[in-house]
């Protein structure tokens, strides 16, 4: 029987609509979000998200093959179209035929999915780099404007560069943030998010980076085009050689004594629920 | 503890030496920036520094490079890349720094240099230092003055990043070494590809003074393997390697004479790259191209195509050109010319030809190879599947079958193969150096 699945849009919800497909024996056309519901002609179920069912699926996928698993997990990070259902496929295929077919990446059912985590990955990996931090009364803090949801797979890089540090990452698409201090580093979703102004010494090394960045071009191979292609254009908006003249200009707070003050605004945001963090130091 | 009071704690925990920037220190950037942007080479590929506690940093990450940014030349930006000064007592033709140019000299000292980096690194700026200098004095006061930098950033700061430096030709030895313990890729530029080149245009350079702190670093390291194998805690030398850089089109050496040198560096030396930089006319000068002569981009872009055939793809330099065939076809890359002129070669069969045969198929890349190499064990491939597995077929097509069969619908003999090629790729190429006649004056 066919069936649209609704689910509350987590991973353990979705892992939760395999299960109950497999235990009522339906056969699922789409699976949308709650919020995104849609009419449609045939049957519809909201699944109630289960840790225990989702579970059991996790579990099963690793014991078939712990790289689909990851594939799938990373899968539901990605921006691809209705990544629910093919994800859903691609388990259905696994637990019908077993991993050999995941070998051959121009496989119909694994090609969608291994080229949407491939272009996670790819943000991932330019976000590496692309990130611009602001330092504001000792954190370092930054914005980010992904497709995919990257701030897990960022999470191990920036912890052990900034190991002793405590730094918050803002994802302004999906409105979450990753923040760490003290060893331990947590994703959290947060709204309505609005960064400090500088200090005089965050603005002057702002400053200075625009003028190396400025500098260091060849002006004879000057290659628009190629830049482009390197690094797209909608990574501009946050990065700090890129931005108007008022985003270097420190707020009128001199540094005090130490060179530490304490910017007017929130670079942390308060409300953040059930979120314990030990000590840093 | 929550996470709102964190930057008062921090604040409060977190002591760090401060300078007081002035305008100097940007001014000072400027300039050193501005006399440092010739080097090509900017990667931070190869280091393996993981996390240590109390420091800040690591490169282990970034095993394949990782760039920060792109500059408005569409080259990668990944270290602070600057000149410890622009004094400098030669005067090699072809720099912008040379003694004769008149340009405003200045110089870092170690604390701001050593400032700059930790925080630049800390906002995410950079992925470490690229330290190079003009030689002020001599080259072993020269070679003091970055070693104490590099000391200041690694102890004082504990900084963990990657550190490219450049070691200075006809600086002591035991600097190159102290030097290699602090850094992780050590660098000598050979910058004209002939030791003619070289009493022409940097009368004060001799191609011994450039190979020997070559060969020292290159014995070093094998050394330092050894060693590291003993005891796992010696300290590492140059864990990165060593690069060089060849300025093309500044003396008349043609591609033939570049690839080998370019093999020979690999071969005998070790090195982890060979930086190609296109001659960019900044002085006029006799000897050298005029000023309104443009850098030759494409031939650079060749050369690097050919360097990469090299060093992953299994050729060497003496199939790719010869005696008869001195410079790189400007309108096909070297594999597609290599292809060409092998055409008994070819098609190969992707179901069945080994690794290093589908590495010669154009269009057919590192990764797809392997990706190929897998998939075909779940059954025979046809060529709808090649496109997915990351092949570009606008190339591969004339080269392959797929179960014995080529792409559908494709007609072509040996004249008008050359001629799609040249279709093929010509969008994607740099500016032509020589610019086309065009029928309508402006």
């Amino acid at each position: 029987m066919e069936m649209v699945y609704y689910y509350d849009g987590s991973f353990e919800g979705f892992l939760s609509c395999i299960f109950e497909s497999y235990a009522k024996k339906e056969v699922l056309t789409a699976i949308y979000r709650d919020e995104d519901a849609v009419p449609t002609l045939f049957d519809c179920r909201t699944v109630v998200t289960d840790q225990d069912h989702a579970n059991r699926v996790l579990r099963k996928l690793i014991k078939i093959s712990p790289s689909a698993a990851e594939l799938i997990q990373k899968g539901f990070l990605t921006c691809m179209e209705e990544k629910e259902l093919h994800l859903y496929r691609l388990v259905v295929k696994l637990l019908g035929e077993g991993p050999s077919f995941l070998r051959k990446l121009s496989d119909e059912t694994l090609y969608p999915v291994a080229t949407a985590v491939r272009h996670l990955h790819g943000e991932v990996h330019l976000l590496k780099g692309f990130i611009r931090f602001s330092e504001l009364g000792g954190v370092l803090g930054s914005e980010i404007e992904p497709k995919n949801r990257v701030l897990p797979l960022l999470r191990t890089h920036f912890c052990a560069r900034y190991r002793e540090d405590a730094f918050f990452i803002y994802d302004r698409t999906h409105k979450e943030a990753l923040f760490y201090a003290g060893g331990k580093a947590i994703i959290r979703p947060i709204e309505g998010f609005q960064m400090a102004p500088p200090d005089e010494r965050e603005a002057n090394y702002r400053l200075l980076w625009k003028r190396f960045y400025d500098s260091i071009a060849i002006k004879e191979r000057e290659n628009p085009r190629l830049r482009m292609n390197n690094m797209p254009k909608r990574y501009w908006n946050t990065m700090t050689e890129f931005q108007d003249e008022s985003y270097f200009k420190a707020e009128s707070f001199p540094a005090d004594a130490a060179g530490h003050a304490v910017p007017a605004g929130k670079p942390v945001p308060e409300i953040l629920p059930g979120c314990e963090l030990s000590d840093p130091g | 503890m929550p996470l709102s009071v964190l930057p008062a704690v921090l604040a409060a925990v977190v002591q760090r030496p401060t300078i007081k920037h002035t305008m100097d220190v940007l001014e000072k950037l400027s300039i050193l920036t501005d006399a440092a942007k010739y080097d090509a080479a900017c990667t931070s590929s190869g280091g393996s520094r993981s996390f240590k506690k109390g420091h800040i940093g690591n490169t282990s990450s970034s095993v394949a490079g990782c760039c920060h940014s792109f500059s408005a030349d569409g080259r990668c930006v990944t270290l602070l890349k600057v000149l410890m000064t622009n004094r400098c007592i030669y005067d090699c033709k072809y720099c912008v720094n040379r003694r004769s140019n008149d340009t405003r000299r200045t110089a870092f000292t170690p604390e701001e240099l050593a400032d700059l980096t930790i925080n630049f690194y800390r906002r995410n700026y950079i992925e470490g230092l690229f330290l190079s200098s003009g030689v002020y004095r001599n080259p072993d006061y020269t070679m003091e003055l970055m070693i104490q930098t590099l000391r200041l950033l690694r102890e004082t700061y504990r900084f963990n990043g990657y550190i490219h430096a450049k070691a200075i030709p006809g600086a002591a030895p035991e600097l190159v070494e102290q030097l290699g313990l602090l850094a992780d890729r050590l660098s000598v530029n050979i910058e004209l590809p002939s030791e003619s080149g070289l009493k022409l245009l940097a009368p004060d350079k001799s191609k011994k003074a450039i190979l020997t702190p070559m060969r020292q670093i290159q014995s070093r390291n094998i050394q330092n393997k050894e060693e590291l194998v003993k005891y796992r805690h010696a300290p590492k030398f140059a864990p990165a390697g060593q690069s060089t850089q060849l300025i093309i089109g500044a003396t008349p050496e043609d591609d033939l004479h570049i690839l080998r040198l370019t093999q020979g560096l690999y071969d005998q030396y070790r090195l982890k790259r060979v930086f190609y930089s296109a001659y960019v006319p900044v002085v006029e000068h006799t000897l050298l191209p005029g000023k309104d002569v443009k850098p030759p981009l494409l031939r650079e872009h060749r050369l690097y195509q050919a360097d990469w055939l090299l060093r992953f793809y299994g050729f060497r330099a003496e199939e790719l050109l010869d005696e008869e065939h001195r410079n790189f076809d400007p309108r096909v890359d070297p594999k597609c010319s290599w292809a060409l002129a092998h055409p008994h070669f070819f098609p190969v069969e992707v179901n069945q030809a080994d690794y290093e045969t589908l590495l010669r198929i154009p269009g057919v890349g590192v990764v797809s190879a392997r990706r190929i190499l897998s998939a075909r064990r779940t059954g025979p491939l046809h060529t709808e599947d090649l496109r997915k597995l990351g092949v570009v077929m606008k190339r591969a097509q004339y080269f392959l079958t797929a179960s014995g069969r080529m792409a559908d619908g494709l007609r072509f003999n040996q004249d008008t193969l050359l001629h799609n090629l040249i279709l093929t790729e010509q969008p994607s190429l740099p500016q032509p150096e020589v610019e086309q006649l065009s029928l309508f004056l402006p």
